[in-house]
């Protein structure tokens, strides 16, 4: 391995944006949505980088421009260092893999557990087809599923076990990076913890990178190492996930702090004071897109966008952090 | 805390399947206050939305469902026909669904699905239904209410048509109000601001609550009484913060361990789990459904009974066999005799 390889990140994305043209009607002509909207993030290897933000922020965009299935607009994604711009689908596919959030969708029914795993080495063909009842058995045995379970199909099994059926399924392959897309929100809550442990182990066993999608920021603070808050295409926060748990910067990231109901019958419901209703993208907001729903909204929120300010490599787009960068 | 708006005693729903009887709903019992809010807790397939159709009358056809005693402003309504039943829903007492998308009918403008149940428990009059209905969207917090009134459910967003599921249980001044997991599928900035409104219109309306959910974060936060259900039957029951302080039983003592609290578990720690899958319930059943599950089950648990024994505060109350200082003792020696 050459030393670039051990320093760059395992994934980052450098300025991406992913731009759809969104038909306004008939004959009203296309009107451009910035679904991601000049985003760099790094996902160093081995670590838990956790993306929360609202339904409709762009978190699931980035995840498809980083499994290759939507080619950004701009910008650049790499791969330990290696951009994916010369990547076909398969290059990108041994290198990165999705779970996704709800079982139930996502595993073919009129297939048997065996060929819903052992698919990904039929279509890279990996190996020698002889051994690839040997590599499910393996897999399904490090993700907690009995080897009978080979010969089932997907209704035979419960929630928590169509999970861990998908993650046998993303981790055949040996990829270095994972994307969990809301891994758990489907699955009841003693089911939950279960899955939740097995992503922990699995991280430590095979060395995985992890980047975690998910609204629910309980899950996020138990598992991440670094955290980044969406909000509309643009990350507005970033940093180690205890500083921004303990000292978010961003009032969006606050409010969103703040709507965790901690099971603490001393508390009460939060009031967040954010309102309902999450800005149009394909006509957001002037300035900080975030400043109708701003508790902190100043004069300058609504002309001028914020930059981006980092220290200690914590980093906010807020106009609340210019005094202190001084 | 003084008017009993709604007394289950003794629920029980069966349904004929092909392989036997299954028994989702075995024997519960509960009641609410006006003003209360009572919520309850549970994985998916332990009969917990089953009961809140069987208090409405909204069971399927193949259903069967008895009860002792099932008192609606202390008036049994177990044996009502049809035609009163259906006076009683949407009016006096209302639900609200989880699913805003597909509760909804997209065809008609949310003017008119708020004002049907008004018109045809309340009045005629359109103009006072409209008058109603503009008052309530205003009331849950969406702007520009009237011009709201034309529009079709999938100009909406989530949030949104939320708040309208609740305007709509709200049309009719109901006093009774049952929320089927009302927030599960919304972000969590919407869902303190929904659950906020509900515990805000609870109190100003002074109606009684049930709140259905799997969400022990919501239980804490909205609660006055919990119960615990486990495969068709009441685990535990009891007072908010008896059940997160001190849970008694080993289902709700697994569950209140498997959830991540900020602040509390450790980063990287692992989580406690309950597990194991959730029993068939079909045939004839005996002993605590919940052994086979439980990490105190000894023998004789397969021939225990589920009836819940009070705690000696008061109204708390669970369903094992065992107390609390009984399980440790037994654990402990356990762990000596495997040493």
């Amino acid at each position: 391995m050459k030393d670039a390889e051990i320093i760059a990140p395992a994934l980052e994305t450098d300025n991406v944006s992913c731009v759809f043209n969104v038909s306004q009607g008939f004959m009203k002509g296309t009107k451009p949505l910035r679904a991601i909207n000049g985003v760099s993030l790094q996902v160093p290897k081995g670590e838990v980088v956790g993306l929360v933000g609202e339904s409709g922020c762009g978190k699931s965009t980035l995840a498809n421009v980083l499994l290759g299935l939507q080619a950004p607009t701009t910008g650049d994604v790499r791969y330990s260092g290696t951009s994916a711009a010369g990547f076909s689908r398969k290059d990108v596919a041994r290198r990165i893999q999705p779970i996704f959030q709800d079982p139930y969708s996502s595993l073919n029914p009129t297939k048997t557990i065996r060929s819903i795993v052992s698919q990904p080495l039929r279509i890279h063909n990996v190996g020698d087809p002889s051994e690839w009842d040997a590599k499910v058995d393996e897999m399904l045995d490090i993700v907690g599923l009995p080897s009978r379970s080979a010969n089932n199909y997907p209704s035979q099994m419960s929630g928590g076990q169509r999970q861990r059926v998908a993650i046998a399924r993303a981790l055949i392959m040996r990829p270095e990076i994972v994307i969990c897309d809301e891994p758990t929100s489907a699955l009841d809550v003693s089911v939950q913890s279960q899955i939740l442990n097995l992503l922990q182990d699995l991280k430590d066993e095979l060395g995985l990178t992890y980047l975690l999608i998910s609204h629910n920021l309980a899950v996020v603070e138990h598992l991440a190492d670094r955290v980044a808050v969406m909000y509309l295409g643009r990350i507005v926060e970033e940093g180690p996930a205890d500083k921004v748990f303990a000292n978010p910067r961003h009032p969006y990231t606050k409010a969103l702090l703040e709507s965790v109901l901690t099971p603490d019958p001393k508390l009460g419901v939060p009031e967040t004071h954010l309102g309902a209703v999450f800005p149009n993208p394909i006509d957001p907001p002037s300035g900080c897109s975030f400043h109708p729903r701003c508790v902190a909204c100043m004069d300058i929120c609504k002309s001028k966008a914020p930059r981006p300010i980092s220290s200690e490599g914590h980093m906010a787009e807020c106009h609340l952090m210019e005094g202190d960068a001084q | 805390m003084s008017e009993t708006v709604l007394e289950v005693e003794n629920l029980t729903v069966d349904i004929p399947i092909a392989s036997g009887m299954l028994h989702p709903v075995r024997g519960i019992s509960f009641s609410v206050q006006k003003g209360e809010t009572l919520c309850i807790v549970g994985e998916s397939g332990c009969g917990k939305s089953l009961t809140s159709l069987a208090m409405m009358g909204l069971l399927p056809k193949t259903a069967q469902r008895r009860t002792d005693k099932l008192l609606f402003r202390g008036e049994e309504i177990g044996d009502l026909p049809e035609r009163q039943m259906s006076k009683l829903r949407g009016g006096a007492m209302s639900m609200i669904f989880q699913e805003p998308m597909t509760s909804l009918n997209p065809a008609y403008t949310i003017g008119d699905q708020l004002m049907e149940a008004f018109r045809r428990h309340v009045t005629r009059d359109r103009a006072v239904a409209r008058d109603r209905a503009v008052y309530l969207l205003e009331k849950v917090g969406i702007s520009s209410a009237a011009s709201r009134l034309s529009q079709y459910p999938h100009q909406l967003s989530g949030g949104l048509r939320q708040r309208v599921m609740i305007a709509m249980a709200l049309m009719c001044e109901p006093e009774l109000i049952i929320a089927d997991e009302p927030t599960t599928a919304l972000d969590v900035t919407i869902q303190a601001q929904i659950l906020h409104l509900l515990a805000e219109l609870q109190d100003e309306f002074d109606m009684g609550l049930i709140l259905i959910t799997h969400d022990l974060g919501v239980v804490a936060r909205i609660a006055d009484k919990v119960q615990v259900m486990y495969a068709g039957r009441t685990v535990e029951e009891g007072p908010v913060n008896a059940i997160f302080e001190e849970p008694a039983h080993p289902y709700t003592q697994g569950l209140l361990r498997c959830i991540p609290v900020p602040g509390k578990t450790k980063r990287g720690e692992r989580l406690g789990s309950v597990p194991g899958i959730v029993p068939n319930l079909v045939g004839d059943l005996e002993g605590c459904m919940f052994r086979n599950r439980c990490p105190h089950a000894t023998a004789e648990c397969d021939t225990a009974g589920e009836q819940l024994a009070k705690l000696s505060s008061g109204d708390h109350a669970h369903a094992c066999i065992r107390s609390l200082a009984d399980r440790a003792a037994i654990d402990a020696s356990s762990t000596k005799a495997a040493e």
